[in-house]
């Protein structure tokens, strides 16, 4: 039995190992390219051995693009400029490339495959997705569950990000945590420091990543975070533009109102931001500076519950009711939403009533 | 069975596997890649072709590997990994033999090669012919009906779905959806066929 099974089992593998050999020693013969050389937005070369798909080049040589079907040509995600020598467009490629991004050289980089010199172009933030070492330089409590992480980049030094995005934060293993976890935050920076990367965090309970930084990180240990990543940012048009957010939801607007500062944005902006008691609403005075330094910017801060002993002379109730009280319709505004999903959704209701277009709702959603 | 016999024997399962039989509609094998790229007439053409080709040798190269190796031997029970293995390996080596001496016949069929190597089809038509004892003979007409009959069904459905594209079709029916649909109500016109058959 013992032998007859063993000798099966040899049988077989002899056969699959037989046709595996044919194919490496055919692909040595058959599908051998030399040495190629990629050219990255005219400034990085690499070498490589050309026969493989440029995807998955890419990623052995780190540099990430993204991709959900792994090289299948069924997402579409993995697009690229290729200048020169893609050849000509392939069947799998056609139906994810509209006419423009054919028109400009856009194709899948898992179904071109790399069989000379090539000359590609991938967008900056791509490349710049790596891993980057800081020090917790300054932790500032903003309530009693919200504190702020003042990071300083130590390798690499700078991170280059477009406000809004977010970054992930390593949290090692600590106490009964048994594996590491990676959480993602919003940068609430200003961007014009670009040695320095802020992040908003509140205290999830018996949350692995917020209860470490809150108990365990301190001034001056290391920090390893990844990024940026995210799609979440300011468009280009100039329509005014209604922000909404909640508790750490403050981060990214935080971050984009510093970048409209810089770069002299005079887009109209209201900004709603909710909390639920007065000891819980925190950088008022900031977003009050704001106001003066921006084109057209005012800060409405929104408490929902205002114990009856606390002083509060501003609006009272859900921020969404704010809203609502705020505009009779506002069919020309783009709006931007951070927090939690409950907030969002509600938001999104009262905006569409207003008449926001959907394609007009931006929103970042704590998952 | 002389081999007159052999041979109409073969065109009659070769029609069948096209209409009664469809190995797509009546069994709903190779599902995935007729979801996913009969969204254009012309990559549904090629991808069809593709598994025309594929099923066909594949389904020999298997009929004489389990009758040559695995009979005899008496391990039939290994056809599942077998047939895996050869299908596999055959698909890479014609991949690589195409991509390197027809870049035009590569651009047209070859880039589907890879998507059709775990194409569930290929490794059921395998299946079916050790199931349904078929002879060399018959196996060529098996194969290349399954084939032929795949390539039909997804160029109906690429048709179709080329008409969809302007056609309001309710959110949530959007893409796979609706495609599923179709394919449902395509496999029922098919089924009509056999009616037709059983009636004569």
């Amino acid at each position: 039995m013992i032998a007859s099974t063993l000798i099966s089992v040899l049988i077989v593998s002899t056969i699959g190992a037989g046709l595996a050999s044919l194919l490496v020693v055919s692909e040595h013969l058959i599908a051998n390219y030399g040495q190629c050389r990629i050219r990255i937005n005219e400034d990085r070369e690499l070498t490589v051995q050309g026969g493989k798909d440029l995807l998955s080049m890419l990623t052995a040589e780190k540099i990430f693009i993204p991709s959900a079907c792994g090289g299948r040509a069924t997402c579409g995600m993995c697009k690229v400029k290729v200048l020169d020598g893609a050849g000509p467009l392939l069947p799998t490629e056609e139906p994810y490339l509209s006419k423009q991004e054919r028109e400009s050289n856009v194709r899948l980089s898992c179904q071109v495959k790399v069989r000379n010199d090539l000359r590609i172009l991938i967008p900056q933030e791509l490349l710049s997705i790596r891993e980057y070492t800081c020090r917790c330089e300054r932790i500032v409590d903003l309530t009693h569950d919200i504190k702020l992480f003042r990071l300083t980049l130590v390798e690499p030094a700078t991170m280059d990000y477009i406000p809004g995005h977010y970054v992930q934060l390593r949290t090692p293993k600590y106490g009964k945590s048994r594996e590491e976890v990676y959480r993602a935050y919003s940068i609430a920076s200003d961007p014009t420091e670009k040695d320095i990367i802020e992040l908003i965090i509140r205290l999830v309970p018996g949350g692995i990543c917020t209860t470490y930084c809150f108990e365990h990180l301190k001034e001056g240990d290391a920090v390893t975070i990844n990024g940026p990543y995210g799609d979440f940012r300011l468009s280009d048009t100039d329509a005014p533009m209604i922000f909404i957010a909640g508790g750490s939801g403050m981060a990214p607007m935080r971050c984009i109102l510093h970048h409209m500062k810089n770069t002299g944005n005079p887009r109209k902006v209201i900004y709603f931001f909710g909390a639920n008691k007065v000891k819980e609403m925190f950088m008022v005075d900031e977003m009050r500076r704001f106001e003066s330094e921006l084109a057209d910017f005012r800060f409405v801060a929104v408490i929902a519950n205002p114990d009856p002993g606390e002083a509060w002379e501003g609006e009272t109730g859900l921020v969404t009711q704010a809203v609502q009280k705020s505009f009779q319709e506002a069919s020309d505004y783009e709006a931007y939403l951070c927090g939690s999903p409950g907030m969002i959704d509600a938001s999104i209701k009262v905006l569409r009533d207003l008449g926001i277009a959907e394609q007009s709702i931006f929103f970042d959603k704590f998952a | 069975m002389s081999l007159g016999a052999e041979v109409s024997q073969a065109l009659i399962v070769c029609v069948a596997a096209i209409f009664t039989q469809n190995i797509l509609l009546a069994y709903f094998l190779g599902l995935c890649p007729f979801i996913g790229v009969s969204r254009e007439i012309k990559a549904a053409f090629g991808l069809g072709l593709a598994v025309i080709f594929v099923l066909t040798c594949t389904v020999l190269l298997n009929w004489l590997a389990y009758h040559y190796v695995l009979v005899p031997l008496g391990l039939e029970f290994f056809r599942f990994i077998l047939f895996i293995i050869i299908i596999a390996a055959f698909v890479q080596f014609v991949e690589m033999v195409v991509e390197r001496y027809s870049p035009f016949l590569y651009q047209q069929l070859g880039v589907f090669l890879p998507l059709i190597t775990v194409n569930c089809a290929i490794m059921g038509a395998s299946l079916f012919m050790v199931i349904r004892d078929y002879s060399f003979i018959v196996t060529i007409g098996y194969g290349l009906g399954s084939g032929v009959g795949w390539f039909l069904a997804i160029m109906a459905m690429a048709g179709i779905r080329q008409r969809l594209a302007t056609d309001r079709i309710p959110r949530g029916l959007q893409g796979p959806g609706i495609t599923l649909i179709i394919a449902g109500l395509m496999a029922m016109a098919f089924i009509g066929f056999s009616g037709v058959l059983q009636g004569r």
